[in-house]
């Protein structure tokens, strides 16, 4: 009987790591609070270059139907005249293919839609329309409110369940942690004023799942530590559960990651964006959970009696 | 945690081959799919309009109008009721946002209210528990009444119109054509339109973009507007601007706002051209009552002009030459071939209770959506194969069991999506994609942690049983909580955000449902093999 080929697989990861993560604790943990300060800095002062989605107004992707490159120095002539406020115009993807953003046209719905007519006429018969998003005042106002709710509510539900499942210090500890990671990628996106629409808080919320989950995975083993090695100091226990959970936040964070990039390189201009803040909050993520979730343990002084008292059922069944 | 029954093992099976047979379709065209025996599913995920191209229009009602006429049909009736029950009010007016009736006697406010409390409309229903009226009646001080509108009356008029609008909205779109559009109501006030395969929305939004409320209007026997313009307007009567289509832009006429007869009795209208001039036209029919009425009105007033209005505005005001008896007429008003099919379609479809503006519009063409299928594709399957080839240089037999897991979950989670003609957007693909990078999390936290069993010197049978048991409160654990982000995307997001979350939802089930049972039950199987053969076990990890 020979169903199965066998070969055995090859095991990247040193095992039995003794690295004193807890050594960088306070380096790491000052850095992450200054970075996190920097941060909502950034958001305050140089805010966050909103797309059509929360901004308001209109986004046009046109294609020149020749083929030709599109001469964007004539369009930006053409259009620059029409009064409609500032109006950008760039490349997008190739060299035929370009986006036109118009700003918010004082004076409701309809505005917009007119300011869009006039672009259309004046570009003429040369370029075929790819895309169009007009979103109005109302509803960018509502685009805003309820993404900032849904990030929100997301990071305080995913606190609540940690909270269920574990010792409250581990829902601070993800709290932090979370924070730190939606604020790290808002900074950056102030930073680069790179574009940030719906997609980015879809991307946001998904780096809170990410995030959650190495941060689980980590704190799922902390617990179980905590209840084999009854007499280990909190800091080596710590390190010992990192070391223990590291080839697996390596291989999966690897994994995510390849997969972020075949979606950045093939996936399409629209996408870029959201892979790239995908990629960034499964970096960020992966760093907080070890730097900032467990530190914030020791900092807060987990109580083992609540944790041993719970051990006496899980023992009995394994 | 290692043992099957056979019954257990035949439903995993069987769970695996229809989530295939249902998955399956998506790989053939629409063609091939007719051909199939009727036994099997032919369903595909439906694509979403950014995949497949098309229109999503966000109309948005005007409620402001909505009370404005509200008000101004208020305060007819009230100034009718009162005339009725021989009570004559100094002024009845719109103040704000209520109409005010100031009463020439103050002695006269009990009856007044008395009387003016027949306008008002109960309002919900007693089985719901709900109840209400529409308007409020307060008598201020020296004989001033006082009609305020609701906040539920104004609600339910809303609610009332969005239905008839979706109903209008409905019949005008089903004019451009046969596609497979949705028009839904969203929220209270909004009603959303979708209408795959359309570009250019110019046609579809100069359709939506008026109310196309038609009237016939008896013109001021003796007096101009210009006449009025300083003095008094009588009763009954009100200035209306002439259409800037119509021939004589910027004149104004003198019309009594009652109707002769009001759009309601349309019930046909046609483009056509005229047989003198050539110029396009509108011919319409009236209903029975329409065509009695107009027949009379007509028959009294030969030689005197009435005017035709369109949404206020007066298309054009001929000079009855004889009786129209027929019920039929037609308009003309200066149109272009183009326009005059619109506005037949308009007013063939009924009027809109009110004016829809367009409060987000997204337009995705042809050719993106097609790029944005085979870069999706592309993504999928590049991502896919090199985290495939990964886990199996890592973990080897088991990795190729973890990869068929894999293959199981991207088909389970097709088979589902098609199952419930859940729609694929290209932020789903991204969520399809994601899903199986974090499906391999659950892989590989099982297979690390039978590695260590094994490093403890565990026996290969109780480090893969202990590999399990232990794996999968962290995995529950870690995928509880990515759901719990999944679904508060789904209800607070919106578009782009919903299809995402809803892959994302899907796939985070199926993957523990394949990390937990296929892949166990194939390692069942392999351990099965294993020991039928003499020797130690060795795993292959």
């Amino acid at each position: 009987m020979r169903f199965f080929p066998k070969f055995n697989g090859y095991d990247f990861f040193p095992h039995g790591t003794r690295i004193d993560f807890m050594r960088w604790r306070d380096i790491c943990f000052w850095g992450s609070i200054v970075s996190i300060i920097v941060s909502i800095a950034l958001f305050l002062t140089m805010g966050l270059n909103y797309g059509v989605d929360f901004k308001g107004g209109t986004m046009l992707e046109v294609q020149t139907k020749s083929g030709t490159p599109a001469d964007i120095q004539t369009m930006r002539n053409q259009l620059g005249g029409l009064g409609l406020g500032d109006v950008q115009i760039q490349e997008f993807g190739t060299t035929n293919d370009v986006l036109i953003r118009l700003e918010a046209q004082p004076g409701g719905e309809e505005a917009q839609q007119a300011a869009m007519k006039k672009v259309l006429d004046t570009l003429g018969d040369g370029f075929v329309q790819r895309r169009v998003e007009v979103v109005g005042p109302a509803v960018s106002a509502e685009l805003r409110r309820s993404g900032v709710l849904a990030v929100t509510a997301a990071i305080l539900a995913i606190m609540a369940y940690v909270w269920f499942r574990f010792e409250w210090q581990f829902a601070v500890g993800t709290l932090l942690s979370l924070a730190h990671d939606v604020l790290v990628v808002v900074g950056v996106f102030s930073f680069f004023q790179l574009d940030f629409d719906l997609g980015i808080v879809a991307a946001l919320l998904t780096i809170l799942g990410y995030s959650v989950n190495d941060t689980v995975v980590v704190s799922d083993r902390i617990r179980e530590n905590l209840r084999k090695y009854k007499r280990m100091e909190l800091r080596d226990l710590l390190n010992l559960s990192i070391n223990e959970t590291l080839s697996r936040t390596i291989l999966t964070g690897v994994t995510t990651i390849v997969v972020l990039i075949a979606l950045f390189v093939f996936g399409g201009s629209v996408m870029r964006y959201f892979t790239f803040a995908m990629l960034l909050g499964v970096l960020v993520g992966t760093y907080s959970s070890i730097f900032i979730a467990a530190p914030v343990l020791e900092y807060l002084g987990v109580k083992r009696e609540t944790v041993t008292g719970e051990k006496a059922a899980a023992g009995a069944r394994s | 945690m290692l043992h099957f029954s056979r019954l257990k093992m035949i439903a995993i099976l069987l769970a695996c081959l229809v989530s295939i047979l249902f998955a399956l379709p998506n790989l053939f065209t629409k063609e091939q799919l007719a051909s199939w025996p009727r036994f099997l599913p032919t369903k595909q995920m439906p694509l979403g309009l950014d995949l497949q191209g098309g229109a999503h229009l966000l109309l948005a009602m005007d409620t402001g109008e909505l009370k404005r006429e509200w008000l101004q049909t208020l305060r007819d009736d009230a100034r009718r009721t009162l005339r009725d029950a021989k009570i004559f009010p100094t002024g009845v007016g719109i103040v704000n946002n209520h109409v005010q009736v100031r009463l020439a006697k103050a002695e006269e406010a009990d009856a007044a209210v008395r009387e003016l409390r027949k306008l008002v409309q109960p309002l919900g229903s007693a089985m719901l528990g709900t109840s209400g009226e529409d308007i409020t009646i307060t008598k201020g001080g020296d004989g001033t009444i006082l009609l305020e509108p609701s906040a539920q009356g104004l609600q339910q008029r809303v609610i009332h119109a969005a239905g008839a609008a979706i109903e209008t909205v409905n019949r005008r779109i089903n004019a451009l054509g046969t596609a497979e559009s949705t028009v839904v109501r969203q929220g209270a006030d909004r009603i959303l339109v979708q209408y795959p395969g359309l570009t250019d929305t110019k046609v579809l939004k100069d359709l939506l973009g008026q109310t196309a409320k038609l009237s016939f209007h008896e013109v001021h026997p003796t007096m101009t507007a210009e006449e009025v313009r300083q003095g008094r307007i009588p009763t009954g009567y009100r200035i209306y601007q002439a259409s800037e289509r119509g021939d004589e832009q910027g004149a104004a006429y003198l019309l009594r706002e009652t109707p002769v007869v009001p759009g309601e009795n349309l019930v046909d209208a046609q483009p056509g051209f005229d047989q003198r001039t050539n110029e396009p036209i509108i011919s319409f029919r009236f209903d029975q009552a329409g065509a009695r009425r107009f027949g009379r009105f007509t028959q009294e007033n030969v030689g005197r002009p009435f005017a035709i209005v369109l949404d206020d505005k007066v298309l054009s005001a001929p000079v009855i030459r004889e009786p129209i008896l027929g019920g039929s007429g037609q308009i003309s008003g200066s149109f272009t071939v183009e326009g005059a099919n619109t506005l037949a379609v308009q007013l063939r479809s009924g009027a809109l209770p009110v004016k829809l503006t367009i409060a987000e519009e997204r337009t995705v063409g042809p050719s993106l959506g097609a790029d944005s299928i085979a870069a999706g594709k592309l993504a999928s399957i590049v991502g896919g194969v090199i985290s495939m080839i990964m886990v199996v240089i890592a973990y080897g037999t088991f990795g190729v069991f973890a990869v068929i897991g894999l293959i199981m979950n991207g088909t389970m989670v097709i088979a589902l999506m098609s199952a419930a003609g859940t729609t694929l957007t290209l932020p789903g693909i991204a969520g399809l994609v994601l899903t199986v990078g974090m499906a391999v999390d659950s892989n590989v936290i099982i297979y690390e942690r039978i590695r260590e069993e094994l490093r403890a010197g565990k026996s290969a049978v109780s480090a893969i049983d202990a590999g399990f048991t232990r794996a999968i409160t962290t995995i529950l654990d870690s995928q509880l909580t990515t759901l719990a982000a999944a679904i508060i995307m789904f209800w607070l997001g919106s578009g782009p955000i919903r299809g995402f979350a809803v892959t994302l939802t899907i796939g985070i089930f199926t993957s523990i449902f394949t990390a937990v049972t296929v892949t166990r039950l194939l390692i069942a199987l392999w351990l099965r093999s294993e020991r039928a053969k003499p020797g130690r076990i060795a795993v292959p990890i």
